[in-house]
């Protein structure tokens, strides 16, 4: 069954087109990775999923039903964004941080029921973030602070949610974790996950498609094994590189070759 | 929640207290026991009754309204511009008060003719400020840049009125824009109580929105909030109430600044908490701040600005540099 399907996308800023042509579609509960070099349009073709631009032409359905006919609430309950890491956050506790992804489910003016609080406490346990409860967002790591972000969009109890790089500035464990929870509840509760990856390892290991973008079109389009080959990368990124496949789960794993530019 | 209320319980008490003191202390010094008799008997007739009733206790009553409306429109314009620095006076609603007061004195306009004067030169930099914010989507720096330099052109006029008029009327118009609370006009009092007062009480309703607002205009979009329009309505409502307090009272700097950022580091940054507590703090500070100015150099009176920013000004210092940098916003 297909969650999200993108027919003919057109978009960019100020009448600039920045992907053109792009047409895709996510099977429920699917980890779908977006890859690409810098300038491929993989933020925009975010954006424009996320509602925050409007397309030139083409058409985005969720569920069937094209996104524009989706009120803002709707749309909250049923997907969550993540965007990219911030840094400048008002001193809100994680519990109140992460029990705001509750508001998409009440009523603007009435107060938030003994329900929401009960969801925010189980995903808080779900991503450990129990004893992180009474502490300041402000005070937290990056690592930690990623994950407080992510509980945020679960919280919304979604079943479509899409991140824009939740690894890029994390540690290897801190990368691991966050995206071994995202996987575990892809696999447990059918939430389908369309992230941004840069690390084409990571996306190798976690992803069951990816689509990799070039100047603003799909270059390639597949499973892991498929996209990510020697002669894809080579063409899409300018870069050699020998892939081979990881000892330990059969996945392609890229290796570099320093000193070719 | 153990701790909001602990919080909140001190601020009623410290309310209180303002009052007491409010009530039982003033430009014209009298002792307990007469404020007693007075305050006992509300329909007895006399000098006394007539300065408690009719000056102090309307006194207390506009200072509470303004203190708390000033502090409840500091935390929201620093929820939704999403910056430390943002005051009541950040979209430039003081430059456009101050032009309309200086030309009221100028014209030998006064009472409540001079507050509807003023309050058409406050309308008048909201309307600009924000005219120009929404042709660029309410963004947070066409806000403040836009209010900066409004701030800037009117003032600059100010000063310009001031080169040409009369030392006696440039007195007078800086003693304006110093702030004072003295001579509540009654229809002054009611724009207060029956406009700004349940305009404040909508400001406090929208508190979820803010909370969205505050983790920036994308964010409160993902989770499901008009933000742009929200925006909008929230500046709008925001900028009245401080134009109201600002044409009726002149330019009272610094509890829209302090007191939200005091609130913040006691309670977080939840604005349902957040907003109550701001304007419980601000309505007694000053009440209090109003108190000291009547007192301190009596028979005169200061401008209740000048306390506020004074006070204000030195226990914030001392705050922000006890607070940890990641607790300032």
């Amino acid at each position: 069954m297909t969650v999200l399907s993108i027919e003919d996308l057109h978009a960019g800023y100020d009448r600039e087109p920045v992907i053109s042509g792009i047409s895709l579609s996510v099977p429920k509960g699917a980890f779908f990775g977006i890859l690409g070099p810098n300038g491929a349009g993989k933020t925009t073709l975010f954006k424009v999923i996320s509602r925050l631009i409007r397309p030139f032409s083409g058409v985005i359905r969720y569920a069937g039903v094209d996104i524009t006919d989706i009120t803002r609430k709707e749309y909250a309950r049923q997907i969550a964004v993540i965007p990219q890491f911030q840094h400048i956050l008002p001193p809100y506790t994680v519990e109140e941080f992460v029990r705001l992804g509750r508001y998409p489910h009440v009523k603007r003016f009435s107060p938030l029921r003994k329900k929401d609080c009960e969801i925010t406490r189980e995903i808080l346990d779900l991503l450990r973030l129990g004893e992180y409860r009474t502490k300041k967002i402000t005070a937290l790591s990056g690592g930690e602070l990623q994950r407080v972000f992510l509980a945020q969009g679960l919280a919304q109890k979604p079943s479509l949610i899409l991140m824009d790089e939740p690894t890029s500035h994390l540690d290897i464990a801190h990368q691991i974790k966050i995206l071994d929870i995202v996987k575990k509840l892809s696999v447990s509760t059918g939430l389908t996950v369309l992230i941004i990856l840069h690390d084409l390892n990571l996306a190798g290991a976690y992803c069951d498609r990816i689509v990799l973008m070039r100047e603003g079109e799909i270059g390639a389009e597949g499973t892991p094994e498929r996209v990510l080959t020697a002669e894809n990368i080579e063409k899409i990124y300018k870069t050699r590189v020998v892939v081979e496949k990881d000892p330990v789960g059969s996945r392609p794993h890229i290796f570099f070759i320093p000193g070719q530019h | 929640m153990k701790k909001s209320g602990a919080v909140f319980s001190w601020l009623i008490l410290f309310d209180l207290f303002c009052v007491a003191a409010a009530v039982f202390t003033g430009g014209t010094p009298l002792d307990a026991e007469t404020v007693i008799d007075a305050l006992i008997h509300p329909l007895s007739e006399g000098a006394t009754h007539t300065l408690i009733w009719e000056l102090r206790i309307p006194r207390i009553v506009m200072a509470a309204l303004v203190g708390s409306g000033l502090a409840i429109c500091g935390a929201t314009f620093q929820a939704i511009l999403r910056n430390p620095l943002a005051e009541p006076y950040t979209l430039g609603v003081s430059g456009g008060g101050a032009l309309g007061a200086t030309i009221a004195i100028i014209a030998g306009i006064s009472g409540f003719p001079m507050v509807l004067i003023c309050f058409t030169g406050c309308t008048l930099s909201i309307g600009i400020v924000l005219g120009a914010a929404s042709m660029k989507d309410f963004t947070n720096s066409m806000l403040i840049l836009t209010g900066v330099i409004m701030s800037f052109l009117f003032s600059s006029i100010v000063m310009f009125i001031f080169a040409v008029a009369s030392s006696r009327d440039v007195h007078a118009s800086i003693l304006w824009l110093m702030g004072s609370l003295s001579v509540p006009e009654p229809a002054s009092i009611r724009i207060m109580v029956f406009l700004a007062l349940p305009l404040m009480l909508l400001l406090w309703g929208c508190a979820k929105d803010m909370n969205l607002l505050s983790l920036g205009d994308e964010k409160a979009f993902h989770l499901g909030l008009d933000a742009v329009k929200t925006k909008a309505s929230l500046l709008i409502v925001a900028s009245l109430i401080t134009g109201a307090y600002v044409a009726i009272s002149g330019i009272i700097g610094f509890i829209g600044l302090m007191i939200p950022h005091l609130m913040r580091k006691a309670l977080g940054a939840d604005h349902l908490v957040l907003l109550p507590s701001s304007m419980l703090a601000g309505a007694g500070f000053l009440i209090l701040s109003d108190c000291v100015s009547q007192i301190i150099i009596r028979p005169l009176e200061l401008p209740v600005g000048v306390i506020t920013g004074m006070i204000g000004g030195i226990f914030f210092i001392v705050y922000l540099l006890r607070a940890e940098p990641a607790e300032v916003m």
